[in-house]
């Protein structure tokens, strides 16, 4: 039962962490990508449909990663060589992955898809895989000489640019990670969690990556514990809702009452509780202004235009 | 070692540089002088890749080279110090400096330690793992010019490096510059400074509008012929007037005990300022940048409230818990430092920007019956004051962010000064401004007090203060010392308090006004 929960629980932060561990690393770089959702919708339907084709999820799941990444290369023009405005362009790439994912997919509504079965403790290996990129990332981050380069291009691309750092081409590099990561994070939908395809599948759980980043103050233990947070809460919240007082008779009766005060609880409010209690966790651990304001990229929005 | 011949750059329309020509020779230290916007910056840039010329050629030991980015001006040798550009204030020291170097390392490990050595070796103490948004602006640049040594190099580029200095700070840097010098390294210096650059400076290179005036030794010159090299024309000296006998003048502003905690990591809290500006008097608050003069502005201001109202009494009410309009109008006006976005709205014109910050204090004059904003009047004041105060503008109304900044400084302290107001406070009223402007503003800053009005000059620039200040306080860590009158302030004294020396425990004599 607990094995169950627990899997059930990393399989619904999973997503939520690769895409905002994407997001991280440009919004790191000073770029704040709000496409999340529309490359991960992306990826979702690329995933399924190559995984379809080939009967593999693995080259689905490649595929996907290809896709996320190609799609935020269009996000990465715009913003980055014409500098148009990022927040802008980030929610036409919304609203264009979700139509594009959902013009695609149309062939797609109703037939069974391939599903990415466990290797591990029950687990699959996008979700090891995940693992290892957390202990990547934040090594690459904080104790290489690119990734300082990352930092340095997020916090003064002015002083970046005079050092000679390749500003443009670093801010590239980190939105089409973004890209590959959110496009990884929709086939982890379409292929694991849910191995089908709907329209607009990713269910706003983009936006939620993005809060999750700046709620971590950009460090990414802090999104992994955020992701976790929320996926046990989320999976909780349905426990109660699907649990009747018949499975639970056995149970002791103090708790009997307490489940049965929590059933009392409007649906409504127990679905809105992991957004809730993700967002009050994380402000209360980023309360510390010190560690905000060092981890804060101080040039995130803004867009460069290097004088020649 | 380096010659430049008819180096050109355009910004569309505008010739930055004209067919610039400038020899350096090894063991050299040689000036670059010229007023803001003469095209000193634009001519550094070009020599350390950060900007492409459009003609003209640069030749380093006797060889034509293009530069094309910042990496390889550092291959051959030149090595710049900026001074507001290029440190990263959420990286340590240590990872500031990592990277300006090709290849790995972080800063923690060999770079931090070869950091330490030459930081030792030159007298520059720094800490590699110090925070940089947590150091001062001396500490800055001293990590700034450690990062420079390391990269060993035979030409160092100094832009304006004692603007931020104490004056002791100063005399640190000139002996590190003199061993430079000794060791057969070359320094380009770009300073306003004229004093320094005679002392310290073996040739000079002046710039006027994009092109070379003249080369001289400015040991040979004065510091007025210097000046007027740059500017074109004489300037005119500011002359001071006794002031008159100010014991009796009533207190226009009063300062009482007033704290402030620090709004930010990087911000400096407000400690117990004690301070009276009476009628008639200027009074000069001096200090070394990011010592909470900042703060202090946006106290005395309003644009940050007091927790007791009693801390700013202005025209003897207590103003702690009023509002910045409350302030104006019990006769307060007010000049911030930034003047984008603080003393003016950039995107829009001037006729604007003046009725933004005067119909909460003169309602009537000008909006109409209905509400309606009087524009005509707004023209005919605002070329008022541009004429006044001389602001060169391109359009009748242009826009703030078209002015120069010299221009729109006039502008707003104009404006302000157009409601003859009884106190005027005014952080770093001459920044950036070039010499004809400064003069002007000064004056106009001189004739408030001179009509019987009160004048708190927050700035960096000690001659500044020493210009029209009846007496000077120094910050220091968010404190303040007591006024110094200037017939007994010196240059030594006051560097000492913004140094940081013990008001109380010195052998300053200081007066109580």
């Amino acid at each position: 039962m607990l094995e169950a929960i627990l899997i059930s629980i990393a399989t619904a932060a999973t997503p939520l962490f690769l895409a905002a561990i994407g997001e991280l690393v440009s919004e790191r770089a000073g770029v704040l990508n709000l496409g999340v959702e529309g490359m991960m919708a992306m990826g979702a339907v690329t995933g399924f449909g190559i995984g379809l084709a080939t009967g593999s999820p693995l080259i689905g799941a490649l595929a996907a990663v290809i896709v996320g990444a190609v799609f935020s290369l269009l996000f990465a023009f715009l913003t980055l060589t014409l500098a148009s405005n990022q927040v802008a362009t980030g929610l036409a790439l919304t609203l264009l992955g979700l139509g594009v994912s959902g013009q695609i997919g149309e062939a797609y509504v109703g037939q069974p898809g391939v599903r990415m079965g466990p290797v591990f403790l029950g687990l699959d290996p996008i979700f090891w895989f995940s693992l290892v990129l957390l202990v990547v990332v934040a090594w690459f981050l904080f104790h290489t000489k690119p990734g300082l380069k990352v930092r340095a291009v997020g916090d003064s691309h002015v002083s970046a640019h005079a050092l000679g750092v390749p500003v443009i081409a670093i801010r590239y590099a980190a939105v089409a990670f973004g890209g590959a990561c959110a496009g990884l994070a929709g086939a982890y939908l379409s292929l694991v969690y849910t191995p089908q395809w709907v329209e607009a599948m990713t269910a706003g759980r983009g936006w939620i990556a993005l809060a999750l980043v700046v709620f971590a103050s950009w460090r990414p233990v802090r999104v992994l514990v955020g992701a976790w947070l929320f996926g046990a809460i989320t999976i909780g919240q349905l426990q109660i809702q699907a649990m009747s007082l018949s499975t639970i008779a056995g149970f002791a009766a103090p708790l009997d009452s307490i489940v049965g005060a929590l059933k009392s609880v409007p649906s409504q409010f127990l679905s809105s509780l992991p957004y809730l209690a993700t967002v009050v966790v994380l402000v209360l651990i980023s309360r510390n202004r010190r560690l905000a304001l060092v981890n804060t990229p101080a040039c995130l929005g803004q867009p460069f235009v290097p004088d020649r | 070692m380096l010659s430049v011949e008819g180096l050109t750059k355009r910004f569309g329309t505008l010739v930055a540089n004209d067919a610039v020509d400038l020899v350096i020779t090894p063991g050299e230290i040689h000036a670059l002088l010229g007023e803001n916007g003469a095209g000193k910056s634009t001519f550094v840039k070009m020599l350390f890749g950060s900007l492409r010329p459009d003609a003209g050629i640069i030749r380093w030991e006797g060889q034509p080279v293009s530069i094309h980015t910042p990496a390889e001006a550092r291959a051959l040798g030149i090595g710049m110090v900026f001074q507001h550009f290029s440190l990263f204030e959420a990286l340590t020291a240590g990872e500031n400096i990592a990277l300006a170097f090709e290849g790995g390392g972080t800063g923690h490990g060999a770079i931090g330690q070869k950091a330490r050595e030459v930081s030792e070796t030159y007298g520059l103490p720094i800490d590699p793992d110090a925070l940089v948004g947590e150091l001062s602006v001396g500490e800055r640049q001293r990590i700034e010019i450690v990062r420079c040594l390391m990269q060993d190099p035979k030409l160092i580029i100094l832009d304006e490096p004692t603007s931020v200095l104490t004056p002791q700070e100063a005399e640190k840097l000139f002996e590190t510059l003199e061993r430079l010098k000794g060791e057969g390294r070359s320094v380009l210096y770009i300073s306003h400074r004229l004093d320094e650059v005679r002392r310290l400076c073996d040739r000079a290179t002046v710039l006027r509008h994009g092109k070379v005036v003249t080369h001289c030794t400015p040991s040979e010159e004065t510091a007025s012929s210097l000046a007027a090299m740059m500017v074109g024309e004489e300037v005119e000296g500011f002359s001071r007037t006794a002031s008159s006998n100010h014991a009796s003048a009533r207190a226009v502003l009063r300062l009482n005990g007033l704290s402030l905690p620090a709004a930010s990591p990087f911000a400096v809290p407000l400690k117990n300022v004690d301070l009276t500006v009476p009628a008639g008097m200027v009074i000069g608050i001096a200090g070394v940048a990011g010592n909470g003069q900042g703060e202090l502005f946006e106290a005395v201001s309003g644009e940050v409230l007091q927790n007791d109202a009693g801390m700013v009494a202005i025209d003897g009410t207590d103003a702690g818990q009023m509002d910045i309009e409350g302030r104006r109008a019990l006769g307060a006006a007010f000049v911030p430092e930034e003047r984008l976005g603080h003393g003016a709205a950039p995107a829009m014109p001037l006729t604007d920007n003046l009725f933004l910050s005067r119909h909460g204090t003169d309602s009537g004059s000008f909006t109409g019956t209905l509400g309606n904003i009087l524009k005509g009047k707004l023209k005919t004041v605002a070329a008022h004051i541009s004429a006044t105060m001389d602001v060169r503008k391109g359009a009748p109304d242009p826009h703030a962010s078209a002015l120069s900044g010299g221009n729109l400084q006039k502008f707003l302290v104009g404006r302000e000064l157009d409601r003859e107001p009884l106190l005027i406070v005014v952080n770093q009223p001459t920044w950036g401004v070039d010499a004809g402007a400064a003069a002007r503003i000064r004056g106009a800053l001189a004739e408030v007090a001179r009509r019987g009005g009160a004048v708190l000059a927050i700035s960096q620039d000690l001659d500044e203060l020493f210009e029209i200040a009846d007496a000077i306080a120094v910050m220091h860590h968010g404190r303040m010392s007591k006024p110094i009158p200037i017939e007994d302030a010196t240059r030594e004294k006051i560097g000492l308090l913004m140094g940081g020396a013990d008001p109380d425990h010195t052998e300053l004599d200081e007066v109580q006004i």
